[in-house]
């Protein structure tokens, strides 16, 4: 079978989640099936099958499975968003289309996609320029004491992050593709490579950015995101496990500091230690913090157990409050891993997870069968920061680490998300087809 | 560069697992608490969800039922407002207040989920539909004794003794159970005194003083003791009403006369361990056996006079076991407990244990719960129990209890007059327990007013206990 073929058989499991999702919340809401459900599942599912149409004719080569996991991913996203929120169903499979428009944009445009080198700096400086976008003051947007969005009134809104991700993500490969061979060269000191100054420089402006995008954004979760993403990216290219010693120490450090400095990353870790803590809970804390969303989280997990109430039954507002009162804010966004987990329990979550993984291990495999450094390095950069992304939402919504507001990547409601998550898709289809291209 | 890729992804595989393990942490093994945690609205919610089974009286009508509210929820109706408050309780989902049967039958009431259309709703994610709780309780009774307790203080508690089942509940101060938490005064409305009051017995205890004396074989009811008053009691000197001396008399005419002297010593000669004996065998010092929350339950017993007063070890020989035999000494009682004494009499002295659920029937109309008559005791021989109702129809027939004599029931019965506040005062708790018809009893029943003045257990709790049994006996007829 050819690999587009396999691609082709492998969006029947997307296809049945969705008309199997579908039916279950409209039995849920109406106690019959409309044929508006149908629609609604065939539309999405016409688009899933135009993406590989897209595959099929530009990239013959390319992975025929990370097309089928990413279309699985949305499905389950869309069918959980039009659970919460019909409205916002509509609107995200519209971002849905748009995003495959830049999608195949993306696959047509940068065919050759190793000339994004030649416009590193420039992809540098204008992901830089991205980030710092919400601080800007009149169209900065601050979202719980985090600068995180861009909004400009009546025209649109979007967070940047979700696309200078990939552009440094490009800048790093490019970059490290250049001076890995000089970074080793470096004198050694008590068994530390310190290499010269010169070329470690710019790695050392990225975990400046990183505090920068804490100390400015009070991002926590971004920042971990991009640097982890370097850290992975600077260990593939040089081997060097103290560089990531170095690299996790000095981010440790940086991140006490400004954790002690700045209140609300303080609020936050109050609430991630002691989430079911009741001035916490109620936001009566003098610190400021409130653990509402947090504890809420936990309690749709538990509501879940181990196989979770069905898809459309989980509690998701307080009954016969106007206007509508959230048991869980953000339920589309930032908290949709725990209504997952809610309707589809323990078991679903780790299904989801384990899609991501293998998405994640498509991309790793991609990078060891690239033949140039710039596509191994890419490749590894892209599903790092993707695999990074849902490790902040996911960890932070259960739990383990300090919650921070990203989206899931395909899953979460949000157009920005969906767009740059399918340009990313892109690359790396792009970097597996010309991988496993016939010599 | 094939290793270090490797390794990075061994890393975010660990981290991947660690999503999984902090997941199953929250959905299995810290889900109970959580759901549990008293911050977690969901789970008051869900119980909104649930759509609660009715609570029925004996003839079917409604005393609790769920209507649907906004958003898939319900709320709870007491279609009879406040003439069962008390037994029936409530349920106040949001505020997570329940009490009475509503919180002693939650179980079935929420649904423990038997039928098949339960279970196929639950799997369909449909509504949650509890079973119905059919109670012994009798409406047209219990609305007469409302009627005739007339707005005072007071309890009234009537039992079929063969079985034990509650046929009569009510206690006054009351509420709407539609409303539990308005207009209840300083002194809060909500408790059941048919099982939390703390009333002094006075003489109708002598039924029991009487049981122990007979059962045990000390006395018979032609045994003669002097009456003279008064009467040196532990030190203190015992008077019979307005201190009348009656010489000797048999057993049987100081019961018809109630005469307190006779009694006293009657408890002290029978003995301090016998009566202690008896009177657990009826059910003092521990909760009675019915279907309340525990909670809304209190052991009848003597308690010290000391401050703060405590109960007395059972058979403790500080107590003043002469005047426990007439009802004082300390005593506290509850009127369920005086009515399981008067029921223990008139069913052969086999106490049957006091039920207000008499079935629960699922939404499929099977019913998966038929509560059978229980043995609690057997207090005492069926010959005992003969004499000892004998006894008791002369009370009725010739001596303090005649105003029950009503419409030619024959009832047979004792009644009290306990004394409150100092000698003088004039304020009494008149008290009347008893059983109809004397021959074949159906029905047995305790009734108290908490305080009147100068009022008699024969002249004011009389009158009430022969016209709520007529009632019942009539309807059961």
């Amino acid at each position: 079978m050819t690999a587009r073929n396999r691609e082709l058989f492998g969006l029947i499991p997307a296809s049945l989640l969705v008309t199997a999702g579908f039916a279950a919340v409209f039995i849920q809401r109406s106690n019959a099936l409309s044929n508006i459900s149908l629609t609604y599942g065939a539309i999405f599912l016409g688009l899933c099958l135009a993406g590989h149409m897209v595959i099929r004719a530009t990239l013959p080569y390319a992975d025929p499975y990370m097309f089928p996991l990413v279309a699985l991913l949305s499905c389950l996203g869309i069918v959980m968003i039009y659970r919460i929120d019909p409205t916002y169903a509509r609107q995200q499979a519209q971002w849905f289309v748009l995003g495959l428009i830049l999608f195949a944009a993306t696959i047509v445009g940068f065919r050759d996609y190793r000339k994004l080198e030649r416009y590193r700096y420039t992809i540098a400086v204008v992901s830089l320029g991205l980030l710092l976008l919400p601080r800007l003051p009149g169209i900065g947007d601050q979202v719980n004491g985090a600068y995180l969005a861009v909004h400009i009134p009546g025209v649109f809104e979007f967070q940047p992050t979700e696309f200078a991700k990939i552009g440094f993500v490009i800048f790093l490969a490019s970059y490290l593709r250049d001076t890995r061979q000089v970074l080793v060269q470096g004198r050694r000191i008590l068994g530390v490579t310190i290499p010269p100054l010169k070329h470690f420089g710019p790695v050392l402006v990225i975990w400046g950015l990183a505090m920068l995008i804490l100390f400015t954004l009070h991002d926590v979760g971004s920042s971990l995101m991009f640097y982890g993403a370097l850290l992975a990216i600077l260990y593939v290219a040089t081997s060097r496990l103290s560089f990531v010693v170095v690299g996790v120490i000095a981010f440790g450090l940086g991140a006490w500091y400004i954790g002690a400095h700045v209140p609300h990353i303080d609020a936050r870790v109050q609430e991630w230690l002691h989430p079911l803590n009741p001035a916490l809970y109620n936001g009566t804390d003098p610190s400021g913090a409130s653990s509402f969303q947090l504890a809420n989280s936990l309690f749709a997990q538990a509501a879940g157990g181990m196989f979770g109430q069905g898809f459309g039954q989980a509690t998701l507002t307080v009954p016969g409050s106007h206007p509508v009162a959230y048991l869980l804010p953000a339920p589309s966004t930032d908290m949709i891993y725990a209504v997952i987990t809610d309707e589809l329990g323990l078991f679903g979550a780790a299904a989801v997870l384990i899609a991501y993984l293998m998405l994640i291990a498509r991309g790793f495999k991609t990078a060891v069968l690239a033949r140039d450094s710039f596509s191994t390095l890419l490749a590894v950069g892209l599903s790092s920061v993707l695999a990074l992304q849902v490790f902040v939402i996911v960890g932070g919504v259960t739990r383990v680490i300090p919650l921070t507001g990203v989206t899931l990547p395909f899953i979460s409601y949000g157009g920005s998300s969906i767009i740059a998550n399918l340009v990313l898709l892109a690359l790396l289809l792009l970097v597996s087809d010309r991988a496993r291209r016939p010599a | 560069m094939n290793a270090p890729i490797a390794r990075v992804f061994g890393v975010i595989v660990v981290m991947f697992a660690l999503l999984i393990v902090w997941t199953s942490r929250w959905t299995v093994f810290d889900a109970q608490a959580l759901r549990d945690n008293p911050l977690n609205q969901r789970t008051v919610i869900d119980e909104e969800r649930i759509d609660r089974g009715e609570i029925l009286a004996a003839d079917g009508t409604v005393l609790a039922k769920s209507v649907p509210a906004p958003d898939h929820t319900f709320t709870r109706q007491y279609p009879t407002g406040s003439l069962f408050s008390q037994a029936i309780g409530y349920s106040v989902v949001q505020s997570g207040q329940e009490a009475g049967l509503e919180l002693s039958d939650g179980q079935y009431l929420r649904g423990v989920n038997t039928g098949i259309s339960a279970i196929i709703g639950q799997l369909g994610g449909g509504t949650q539909v509890g079973d119905n709780v059919d109670t012994s309780l009798d409406p047209k009774a219990q609305r007469l004794a409302l009627q005739l307790l007339d707005g005072r203080d007071g309890s009234v508690v009537a039992i079929d003794p063969r079985t034990g089942a509650v046929k009569v509940m009510i206690s006054l101060p009351t509420y709407n159970d539609n409303a539990p938490d308005a207009n209840c005064g300083a002194q809060g409305c909500k408790q059941n005194d048919a099982t939390q009051a703390q009333d002094v017995p006075g003489s109708t205890f002598k039924v029991v003083s009487t049981t122990a004396a007979l059962d045990s074989g000390k006395f018979t009811p032609d045994s003669v003791v002097n009456g003279n008053s008064p009467l040196l009691v532990s030190g203190v000197p015992l008077e019979n009403d307005s201190n009348q001396s009656w010489g000797p008399q048999t057993v049987t005419t100081a019961l018809t006369y109630s005469i307190n002297t006779i009694y006293a010593q009657i408890a002290q000669d029978t003995g301090r361990a016998t009566m202690t004996e008896y009177m657990k065998r009826f059910g003092f010092y521990s909760k009675p056996p019915i279907d309340l929350p525990p909670d809304e339950l209190i052991p009848s017993e003597p308690w010290t006079p000391s401050t703060p007063s405590r109960p007395y070890p059972p058979g403790s020989p500080n107590e003043d076991i002469g005047r426990i035999g007439i009802g004082q000494g300390g005593l506290l009682v509850t009127p369920l407990q005086m009515a399981m004494v008067v029921a223990a009499v008139a069913n052969g002295g086999r106490l049957m244990a006091p039920h207000l659920t008499s079935s629960v029937v699922n939404p499929d109309g099977q019913t998966i719960l038929t509560v059978k008559p229980t043995l609690y005791s057997q207090v005492m021989k069926s010959s005992t129990a003969q004499e000892i109702s004998q006894m008791m129809r002369k009370v009725v027939e010739e001596g303090t209890g005649q105003p029950a004599e009503l419409g030619g029931l024959s009832v047979a019965g004792k009644t009290g007059t306990a004394s409150l506040g100092a000698t003088g005062s004039g304020l009494t708790e008149p008290w009347f327990i008893g059983f109809a018809p004397a021959t074949n009893p159906q029905i047995a029943i305790a009734v108290t007013i908490d305080r009147t003045d100068n009022g008699y257990g024969g002249t004011v709790a009389a009158p009430i206990a022969s016209a709520v049994m007529k009632q019942l006996l009539s309807d059961n007829g």
